[in-house]
């Protein structure tokens, strides 16, 4: 009984780790005021880039940078219309998830069902292995990544010059520009960061959760990203704890799908996730806090007045 | 030689005509590009893709009958994209229309006909959609929640219904276990015109005809063109920003819910798990190809990525071109098209580099 629970904490982790990387990248991108809907394209982008470059190269390490590149490169399409030609964020990044959605299947196309080896556990086995202390030590790489990750967005954002500066960026673009600071500048460094964490989140499922291709194998997790972002009232460490309660979610469904639970059809199960989002979002936003927490700027074409 | 934005004094008129064919045509020339670079034939490629059906009048018919449903749901999201009112679960509106006509469909299925049947089998696709469509409103008017993520979704959370009622309740019980639903009756099935498609093709040019009608030429189009281009003016003129919200996504989930029912008493002639096919999200893309004004829809935005759509199944026969490389195509283009749009307020200027800035 007791294995069976630390198995289970062990699958929340898996699942909540992409939502939180992903999250996190967005939630730096909307500090900076802007609304980067292209979150599940880029994930998606950077799944096949780790996976293929993985298989091609056999090593794990090679095959997440590359993810992480491809992605910021997606994520640059996205920059130099929106930022460059001020074009409309919404449509920008629709566009953007379309693509991703239909670049990743293509080139997937020839590792559908191909495997490559897991990227495992970082501690010895003595620890990773162990029954108990697995739960801290038997996770994959990312995991620890995304942990440290919540840590340094949270510091930088409030501690350091640097965030304070995008954080600017984000509140009162005119300002910004008009004590010197490079709105656009700042802006495409933000969305690079975010394409970055994107790429990351991507490739933990096609090499982490299920080291095997799939199409469209992010199945909508880019969305729930986006609208932890929300739930966290755009900051960090509750963006940890929504996205630790998003994953808990997903794995009761899967554990209650693999349990046979009859009550309910499996299709409720995989609606779960959604619906829940849907209800967390409507408890949220309802309350005045985070209508005022978002960045003020958020979603606006930045044009300076020449 | 650099290129050198300068704004224009006015907005130019011509490139806002001119630019949906200037991204076709970048999309061709850089697709084929790329597609080369992947190992494919790019320029038959990108020929394929845009142009081979529209001289080819033998897909004339493939062509009306992707188009139709494209239509139907881009004219009904342009409304809201023109009010700043982000519907992107029109997949999801639309799975839901199917499924409701779907269900009058099996309810009446043991009659011997009737006239009224397929009148209301539409009426409940509508219904349903409006009503899908309706939950984003509510939760956006009275609890503040983004429509764009909770309409996006409720598309998941349909696609699961449908699945549901696929494995379950509606499933064929003389359908040897296979999960889809009874062929419709004759008497259920839309009227198929020869040389046209089925009735939904006239129908959904009526549909956009009477869009433009009442976004042009009424009190009710003005509000809302009002809403979306000056919201503080909206306001002082009593326009209410909330109404505005209920009824752009309610029509548009009811013309979503239409174009399901449509398609599925139309080409599927019975409700399949393979329904949702990505109208809902290529509708996007056809909405700001036509410029979300109903005419630009039906000519420009329907028509192209109808043509992507039979020429990107032409050239998986003839070409060995994946699947997916359509939705790569039509992403591109949205990418190629929202980049040039900055030519309607400004204009190229060449440049010899390192000379005195501006």
């Amino acid at each position: 009984m007791d294995a069976m629970w630390f198995s289970v904490a062990m699958t929340i982790v898996a699942a909540s780790t992409p939502l939180l990387l992903a999250a996190l990248g967005e939630l730096v991108v909307e500090k900076a005021g802007v609304l980067n809907l292209g979150l599940e394209g880029m994930m998606l982008v950077g799944a096949v880039t780790g996976f293929a470059v993985t298989f091609a190269t056999g090593a794990a390490l090679v095959g997440i940078v590359a993810a992480m590149l491809a992605a910021v490169a997606a994520s640059m399409i996205f920059a130099f219309l929106t930022l460059t030609l001020a074009s409309n964020q919404v449509a920008t990044g629709l566009a953007l998830t379309i693509f991703g959605v239909g670049i990743s299947s293509m080139i997937g196309e020839g590792f559908v069902g191909k495997t490559i080896p897991v990227l495992g556990p970082v501690f010895p086995e003595a620890l990773a292995g162990h029954p108990f202390l697995r739960l801290l030590f038997g996770h994959s790489p990312l995991v620890y990544v995304s942990l440290v990750m919540t840590a340094v967005v949270a510091w930088f954002l409030t501690r350091s010059r640097a965030g304070l500066i995008l954080r600017a960026v984000g509140e009162n673009d005119a300002s910004a520009h008009s004590i010197g600071y490079s709105v656009i500048g700042v802006r495409y460094a933000a969305v690079a960061f975010g394409g970055a964490m994107a790429g990351l989140a991507g490739c933990f499922y096609s090499m982490v959760q299920t080291p095997m291709w799939a199409e469209e194998l992010t199945a909508g997790r880019g969305w729930i990203a986006l609208a932890l972002v929300v739930f966290s009232a755009w900051k960090p460490w509750r963006l940890l704890l929504g996205a630790y309660l998003f994953g808990t979610v997903m794995t009761l469904e899967l554990q209650a799908k693999a349990a046979g639970v009859g009550i309910f059809a499996p299709e409720f199960l995989a609606a779960l996730p959604y619906l829940a989002t849907i209800l967390v979002l409507a408890l949220i936003s309802s309350r005045r806090s985070v209508g005022a927490a978002a960045p003020a700027c958020l979603g606006r074409p930045f044009k300076p007045a020449t | 030689m650099l290129i050198e934005l300068e704004k224009r004094k006015e907005p130019s008129k011509a490139m806002v005509y001119l630019t949906p064919l200037i991204a076709v045509g970048l999309t061709m020339v850089v697709g084929a590009l790329i597609f080369s670079a992947l190992g494919y034939e790019g320029a038959r490629a990108a020929w394929a893709m845009f142009v081979a059906p529209l001289v080819d009048p033998g897909k004339w018919e493939d062509l009306g009958l992707k188009a139709a449903p494209l239509v139907m749901i881009a004219v009904g999201l342009s409304i809201g994209f023109r009010a700043n009112v982000w519907n992107i679960g029109a997949e999801g509106q639309y799975v839901v229309g199917g499924l409701a006509g779907t269900g009058v469909a099996l309810a009446t299925w043991h009659l011997d006909g009737g006239w009224w049947v397929l009148p209301l089998m539409c009426l409940a696709g509508a219904v349903a959609g409006a009503a899908y469509a309706a939950i984003p409103a509510i939760l956006r008017t009275r609890l503040n929640v983004s429509e764009i993520l909770s309409s996006l979704m409720l598309t998941y959370v349909a696609i699961q219904l449908l699945y549901w009622l696929m494995n379950g309740p509606w499933k064929d019980p003389e359908g040897f276990n296979f999960p889809q639903s009874r062929l419709f009756q004759d008497f259920q099935t839309l009227p198929f015109i020869s040389g046209v498609g089925y009735l939904n093709v006239p129908l959904s040019l009526v549909i956009a005809l009477a869009v433009w009608f009442v976004m042009a030429r009424t009190t009710f189009g003005f509000q809302i063109r009002t809403v979306g281009a000056a919201p503080q003016a909206a306001r002082y003129g009593g326009f209410s920003q909330e109404r505005t919200v209920w009824w752009s996504l309610v029509i548009g989930g009811a013309l979503a819910g239409l174009a399901g029912i449509f398609e599925a008493a139309g080409p599927f002639g019975q409700m399949v798990p393979q329904f949702p096919t990505g109208y809902g999200f290529t509708a996007i893309i056809v909405a700001f190809l036509g410029r979300l004004h109903p005419i630009g829809i039906v000519i420009l935005g329907g028509l192209v990525l109808a043509v992507t759509y039979v020429g990107g199944e032409s050239a998986q026969a003839t070409l060995g071109l994946p699947s997916s490389a359509t939705g790569v195509f039509q992403a591109m283009l949205l990418f190629f098209l929202l980049a040039t749009d900055i030519l309607i307020t400004h204009r190229l200027k060449w440049r010899r580099s390192a000379e005195g800035s501006a």
